[in-house]
């Protein structure tokens, strides 16, 4: 018996577990490309209109972060949009599938089963790694036919796919390998996210310390984009010379990620990771003996996650600050009409907590969500068997949730506050004005956390989809996207943040803030009263 | 007194199941009792409306004299509970979940602590998520056991553990009811409810299909005879159940209140020898269970689906 033995009954497996995960992943990406191509080929039609909007994304070093320009056509500029996003929502696909098959079959005991079977000690990890990169290969397909049929030309719409595609690749390997190293699910999956996290740093600092070309359409990257896969991507330029080239770089590190895999797997024992097990305190500390004291605990890895990544971002766009005075155009006309008009930098403070307050939002849900994962998996029994009521338990992780988005403005605009100081002068000052521009994004924040306690109380099993598409659609029906996707107006209303007042630039009143906290009370006491009202769903 | 719990016409329906269907149980103050079913016949389910965790479709139930539903946070404070299935924290060590679940439900007795997590052999330094099945029960039953209360509920708390392990366990409880506490013993390990029960009930199907101590269950049912007669026998004998005559030797059951009929009739025979014997729990158990089990493979165990 080969160490692949059983491989492709393992393959089928895979795909009948994920016969719905991965073709929402590859049809949602796809329509999500198409939908956006569409709409801009109909806003660019006329060159006139196109050049100066390249222009500003090519000489705006935030912009540059999140985007490429390669040239005034409407696939480079879609490319300068999407590219990122799809890159990086198509690593998280790849990430989370390899994961599934292979860490967390592990920590379940699944894999226990089928390892009895006549499986060679590999075919677990190579069934995971085909169906991944099966799934990339049928994305790539996907998301060049959208483009086609968004009316771009063939062979951009080609490297657009593959490059997508090839992040995906990419982050198929590094998650092998966080598989071997981590011995939890959560574990693999954390690392392999920072390793992302990293690559879109690398491909965004790249990009912003790069240079101009003479046509002011083109931006030519510095070298740290070529350590990140995202940046690989990027420099396929796909409506902008398509070169296939550095996408051999992504199909290298799938194979260099499944031989490192490969060979640690080889080495460690059955459920345990290469990094092992610490012993931790015998005893509780005084901190963590209440349910505000678990659910902060609980809640405490990804807080700090989501810290490094806010401060780190709060900086870039604190430096940045000190460009905005100059910038002109369409996207001084953006920060103006996001950030409430007035001032050109009190527009840029408000339209950056926007993005702030989107991010801490994420934070929020996913917080919040810890409370159905543990009624699920049975740790809240315990929890309510003892003197804790249900509503002691609701207010705890709520508070801690709340809590922590605080800390993350906080944090954010600390970090923007100071980076902003250093380049303008008078870092208090600075910091003071950043922090009026956060803190009114917080009822509104609360207004999605208390969302998704309504939907624990009062439809468990769903709730994990309909908060994340509530937030979802907060987002896109928000300031941030929701003009830009020419979103009616009343439909605009309905996220939180279209009434988050757009300090400093307008002033902050009571009205709107009271009327997100009333949002929140009802909310929230419904999914209260729901929750303390109905039967625990609990594993039999 | 009034009993530490009272259970009558207790319903439960997950949707168009019944996982209870008018189930009545009662455990006096003090007693150790078994709670004995086959898997999906509601044992689970039971002490999760016990626990106020599942709200009943219909009867009454009272826990310490209180509403197991409407008191359930001062209720909890005077029991403790050992879940069937322990989920815990993987990121939190056995310890900190045992002084966090005692903390939470009044607090912590070190000695206690100390004592039971030497006889249990439970290094409370390791995250939850290296621990096998069995070490996460030992984590549940040193958490639960360490607190001082009235009641214990514990749902199947030896599974997973070894026989040395069983053995302490047994101590513990003996020990529990040596100072009058009351214990709700769900299992399936028969010698184990033989050997600390005062009382059991059998549910089956959503409902008590026995309750009583063993020796009224066995009066219930019935006796094995085996006799060597000097002339075999030849006719039936009334109450006799399977009688299989080989030669000399016969071996057949008795119905319960017949037996003296019964010798009468033998001594016609000439009775050389005689072995009688008890019915076990197991034979109890399985004319429960054995030969119809299946009404209750349907029900669901606990929780919604």
């Amino acid at each position: 018996m080969s160490a692949l033995t059983g491989t492709v009954p393992l393959v089928c497996l895979a795909l009948r577990r994920d016969r719905i995960a991965l073709p929402a992943w590859t049809l949602g990406l796809a329509v999500y490309a198409g939908t956006t191509t569409a709409l801009w080929a109909n806003q660019y039609r006329d060159a006139a209109d196109l050049v100066p909007e390249v222009t500003m994304t090519a000489s705006n070093a935030g912009i540059r972060m999140l985007g490429l320009a390669s040239g005034a056509s409407v696939g480079a500029y879609t490319m300068v949009r999407n590219l990122v996003l799809l890159a990086v929502l198509a690593a998280l696909m790849s990430i989370f599938a390899v994961v599934r098959h292979t860490r967390q079959g592990e920590e379940t005991a699944r894999a226990e089963l089928v390892g009895a079977a006549v499986v060679g000690r590999q075919s677990g990890l190579a069934a995971a790694l085909v169906v991944t990169a099966g799934a990339n290969a049928v994305l790539a397909v996907t998301l060049s036919l959208a483009m086609i049929l968004a009316g771009q030309p063939a062979a951009g719409s080609l490297t657009a796919g593959a490059a997508v595609a090839a992040v995906g690749l990419g982050f198929t390997g590094v998650a092998a390998v966080t598989s071997q190293l981590a011995s939890s699910t959560r574990g693999a999956s954390g690392l392999a996210a920072a390793v992302l996290g990293v690559a879109f740093l690398l491909s965004g600092i790249g990009n912003m310390a790069g240079r101009v070309d003479p046509s002011g359409l083109r931006v030519e990257s510095a070298w740290p984009t070529w350590l990140s896969p995202i940046g690989w991507a990027q420099q396929a330029r796909p409506f902008g010379g398509d070169d296939w080239r550095p996408l051999a770089l992504a199909v290298a590190a799938l194979l260099a990620g499944a031989a490192a895999a490969a060979l640690l797997a080889a080495r460690r024992d059955f459920g345990h990771g290469i990094l092992t097990q610490r012993r931790g305190p015998g005893r509780a500390s005084r901190a963590l003996c209440s349910p505000l004291g678990l659910a902060v605990r609980l809640q405490r890895g990804a807080l700090i996650g989501w810290s490094v990544g806010l401060v780190g971002f709060g900086a870039v766009m604190g430096g940045l600050a000190g460009q905005v005075e100059q910038t002109t155009g369409s996207a001084r006309d953006w920060y103006l009409e996001l950030g409430g008009g007035g001032q050109i930098l009190d527009a840029y403070r408000a339209s950056v907590m926007q993005m702030a307050g989107a991010a801490a939002a994420v934070y929020t849900v996913q917080a919040l969500l810890r409370m159905r994962t543990e009624e699920a998996a049975g740790q809240l029994e315990p929890i309510l068997a003892t003197g804790v009521s249900r509503a002691r338990w609701v207010a705890s992780h709520a508070l801690a949730a709340l809590l922590g988005a605080t800390a993350l403005m906080l944090l954010f605009a600390a970090s923007m506050g100071l980076a902003a100081g250093a380049a303008l002068g008078d870092p208090a000052g600075q910091v003071r004005a950043v922090i009026g521009a956060g803190l009114p994004q917080l009822p509104a924040i609360a207004a999605i956390g208390a969302g998704v306690v309504a939907a624990t109380g009062l439809a468990p099993r769903v709730a994990v989809a309909a908060s994340w598409a509530m937030l979802m659609a907060s987002v896109l029906f928000g300031p941030l996207f929701g003009p830009t996707l020419a979103i009616p107006g009343w439909v605009r209303d309905l996220s939180p943040f279209s009434h988050v007042p757009r300090a400093p630039a307008d002033p902050v009143t009571a009205g709107p803030i009271l009327a997100l906290v009333a949002v929140v009370a009802v909310l929230g006491l419904t999914g209260l009263y729901a929750i303390r009202r109905r039967d625990l769903a609990l594993p039999a | 007194m009034a009993p530490a719990i009272a259970v009558a016409g207790l319903v439960k329906r997950f949707g168009s199941t019944t996982a209870l269907d008018h189930l009545d149980l009662t455990v006096p103050t003090g007693e150790v009792h078994g709670f004995l079913g086959p898997n999906g016949a509601g044992k689970t389910t039971t002490i999760r409306i016990l626990l106020g965790l599942l709200r009943r479709d219909g009867g009454t139930a009272a826990v310490l004299g209180g509403d197991p539903w409407r008191d359930a946070v001062a209720l909890h404070r005077r029991l403790a509970y050992v879940p069937g299935e322990v989920n815990l924290w993987p990121n939190l060590t056995g310890g900190q979940v045992i002084d966090l679940l005692c903390a939470l439900r009044g607090s912590v007795d070190r000695r206690r602590r100390a004592e039971l997590l030497e006889r249990f052999q439970l290094d409370p330094t390791k995250e939850c998520r290296a621990y096998s099945k069995g070490n996460r029960q030992k984590v549940a039953l040193v958490s639960a056991l360490a607190s001082d209360v009235e009641l214990y509920l514990l749902d199947e708390p030896t599974s997973g553990l070894d026989p040395l392990m069983e053995a302490s366990f047994q101590e513990v409880v003996r020990e529990l009811r040596a100072a009058g506490r009351t214990v709700l013993l769900s299992s399936h390990i028969l010698s184990e409810v033989e050997a600390l029960c005062d009382r059991v009930t059998i549910i089956r199907g959503g409902r008590a299909a026995e309750t009583g101590t063993f020796e009224q269950l066995r009066h219930l049912t019935r006796t094995s005879v085996v006799v060597e007669t000097a002339v075999p026998i030849g006719a039936s004998l009334p109450g006799v159940h399977d009688l299989a005559v080989h030669g000399n030797r016969a071996e057949f059951s008795v119905e319960a209140g017949r037996l003296n009929r019964v010798l009468e009739e033998l001594v016609g025979y000439g009775v050389r020898s005689l072995t009688s014997s008890p019915p076990t729990l197991e034979e109890l158990f399985m004319r429960h269970y054995g030969d119809s089990a299946a009404p209750a493979a349907d029900a669901r165990p606990a929780g919604v689906r």
